[in-house]
């Protein structure tokens, strides 16, 4: 039947188009970007493909082995290391708190002076943000490995660079809320012969705090997921090991780390939901 | 003005009190949380072997660090420096591309997946809470296990080289885009689905006719922002041998080259910049789409 109603359609195509116009025949531009640009992003994913070397038989055979992985995996056990990964992760979760802090604290003064109404000029404003963009473009994982040519290996350098990727982070952050904070406070303070400081104290800090608690609690959630992964490059932390463990195809201990890790963030996620919903309520969460 | 109504009643004074209590009550809890904080951060620096004397002595050698990357550039000699700095310009462009390349397959495998998987967990387009269940627990595995520990792990499966990185990305992506799908999903409005099933159409048809247009937007600009981070991802996977420019960038840490860092740190960045430049001027397109002209 509806085969009947196609061809119909069809067949009364002309009648359509000259009564609903662009509804049924769309113009050159708009079927060209409807049908060129999948054609074009298709044939770049099929290069892609080629280019990494995604052979079929290449595919079928890694997934025999994944396979074997898996099976390898189960029943997932710590063989007789439990104690230092325990200890590993204590580490994990030490180096995101002090990295997060850290770099909270150290973003305060420049997330304050890369605000446009704080210092107005926007050439300042301009470096500021392309700084801390730096700072930020660069992954986690990069700052530990020059970290670790400075500090040495261990935790210490992991501290390190989840605080400069933070200050990136949190510096933005910050300088884009206190950009969107309310000023008649400031102007109220400065009337009552308030100086700079007390405005910024007294009439900006306390509307902007709540947020910034709020990302800096959020950013401690996904910092502990950064910090699993420092110890790869050996920055500290229980990443070390579950890499160790992968090159020695210990895979039953490897399926216990990872499901160590997803508690522990599973743990942490939870806790600092509570805590962010009990510190601004929860119909400011969003902001 | 009316001064006996500021002299001090009965009931003014149960007020200052109520006040004083209250800021009693608040600044207790203030103390209580920094020394909370407190207790935390000496914890935290013993377990995370924080040694103050280490930094301060090392402070220095942070700063001869960075002093080494900066490259010997001077005026007069400025084309023979620049050339010298960037002697494997070629080669770290080609890894770069490279790099680029696996961010962008990853994301399109990873779209493909979790474009198959986010209808089957929305729950108002599915009936069988099962389906909903078991379709979220798989993106749910997807997502939050690192990508670079499935890159470790598909680098022992499907050998050295870009194919594990962009695998491990795809894996991920797939996870963390089906979620986002889904979200979006369970927003649309139902009715233009109810026509098209009512007027005789499947449930894909329903999908594809009452669904998709709603969404479509939303998941291309989910999709391109997913790009922008696949590309930092991407750089980042070469450190276990997933392909890449990090590999590079791994030798020249490890090696101490010290402006063959700067070099390749330099176009890591400004390649990330460009990236979420031109991304974010789509999306913003995306945006107006949505809200309609």
């Amino acid at each position: 039947m509806s085969r009947g109603l196609r061809a119909d359609a069809m067949a009364r195509r002309a009648e359509f188009s000259a009564r609903y116009g662009a509804a049924v025949s769309p113009s050159l531009p708009r079927q060209l970007s409807r049908y060129l640009l999948p054609a074009v992003l298709l044939a770049l994913l099929a290069a892609g493909l080629w280019r990494v070397d995604f052979s079929p038989e290449r595919i079928w055979n890694g997934l025999g082995k994944l396979g074997f992985i898996l099976s390898f995996m189960v029943p997932p056990h710590p063989g007789n290391l439990l104690g230092l990964f325990i200890r590993s992760l204590g580490e994990t979760v030490a180096i995101a708190f002090l990295g997060t802090l850290l770099g909270a604290i150290m973003a305060l003064p420049l997330g304050v002076l890369a605000a446009r109404n704080v210092i107005p000029s926007w050439i300042f404003r301009f470096s500021m943000r392309r700084g801390l963009d730096v700072l930020r473009g660069v992954d986690t994982l990069i700052w530990a490995l020059i970290f670790i040519n400075v500090v040495g290996l261990g935790p210490f350098a992991g501290i390190l660079a989840i605080m400069v990727s933070d200050i990136g982070s949190f510096g933005k952050l910050y300088s884009e809320a206190i950009e969107a904070s309310d000023k008649k406070p400031v102007e109220g303070i400065r009337a009552a012969g308030g100086s700079e400081l007390h405005a910024l104290w007294y009439g900006v800090l306390p509307q902007v705090f709540p947020v910034m608690v709020s990302q800096v609690l959020y950013f401690f959630e996904s910092n502990t997921r950064s910090a699993t992964i420092i110890g790869i490059v050996g920055a500290g932390g229980i990443g070390l090991h579950l890499a160790d463990q992968i090159r020695l195809n210990e895979w039953q201990t490897v399926a216990f780390i990872v499901l160590m890790i997803l508690v522990t963030v599973g743990i942490i996620d939870f806790c600092s939901t509570r805590l962010r919903f009990a510190l601004i309520g929860k119909g400011r969460l969003s902001g | 003005m009316n001064t006996a109504r500021l002299a001090p009643t009965a009931n003014t004074a149960a007020l200052a009190s109520g006040y004083r209590r209250t800021m009693a009550e608040k600044r207790r809890r203030t103390i209580l949380f920094f020394a909370a904080l407190l207790v935390g951060i000496f914890v935290a620096g013993w377990i995370g072997e924080v040694r103050l004397g280490v930094f301060f002595a090392n402070f220095g050698k942070l700063g001869v660090y960075v002093s080494n990357l900066v490259p010997p550039l001077h005026a007069v000699t400025f084309g023979a420096d620049m050339a010298e700095w960037y002697w494997g310009f070629d080669l770290w462009l080609i890894k770069l591309l490279d790099t680029i390349l696996m961010a962008y397959v990853g994301t399109g495998l990873g779209f493909i997946g979790g474009f198959c998987l986010c209808f089957a967990a929305s729950a108002n387009l599915v009936q069988s809470r099962w389906t909903t269940w078991a379709a979220r627990r798989v993106l749910e595995l997807f997502r939050t296990v690192p990508e670079i520990v499935y890159a470790l792990i598909f680098v022992v499966a499907f050998g050295l080289g870009p194919l594990p990185g962009v695998l491990a990305i795809a894996v991920h992506t797939a996870g963390a885009l089906g979620k986002l799908f889904a979200e979006v999903n369970e927003n649309v409005d139902l009715r233009p689905v109810e026509g098209v099933v009512a007027s005789g159409g499947s449930w894909l048809h329903g999908v594809r006719f009452g669904v998709l247009p709603q969404v479509a937007s939303n998941f291309a600009s989910y999709t391109l922002l997913r790009f922008e981070i696949n590309v930092r991802g991407a750089a980042v996977l070469g450190f276990v041998g997933a392909g890449g420019i990090g590999e590079d960038l791994l030798i020249a840490v490890r090696r101490f080259y010290y402006t063959d860092i700067s070099a390749i740190l330099l176009m890591i960045i400004a390649t990330v910049v460009v990236i979420d430049l031109v991304t974010e001027q789509i999306r913003n397109r995306f945006l107006h789409l949505e809200r309609g002209p």
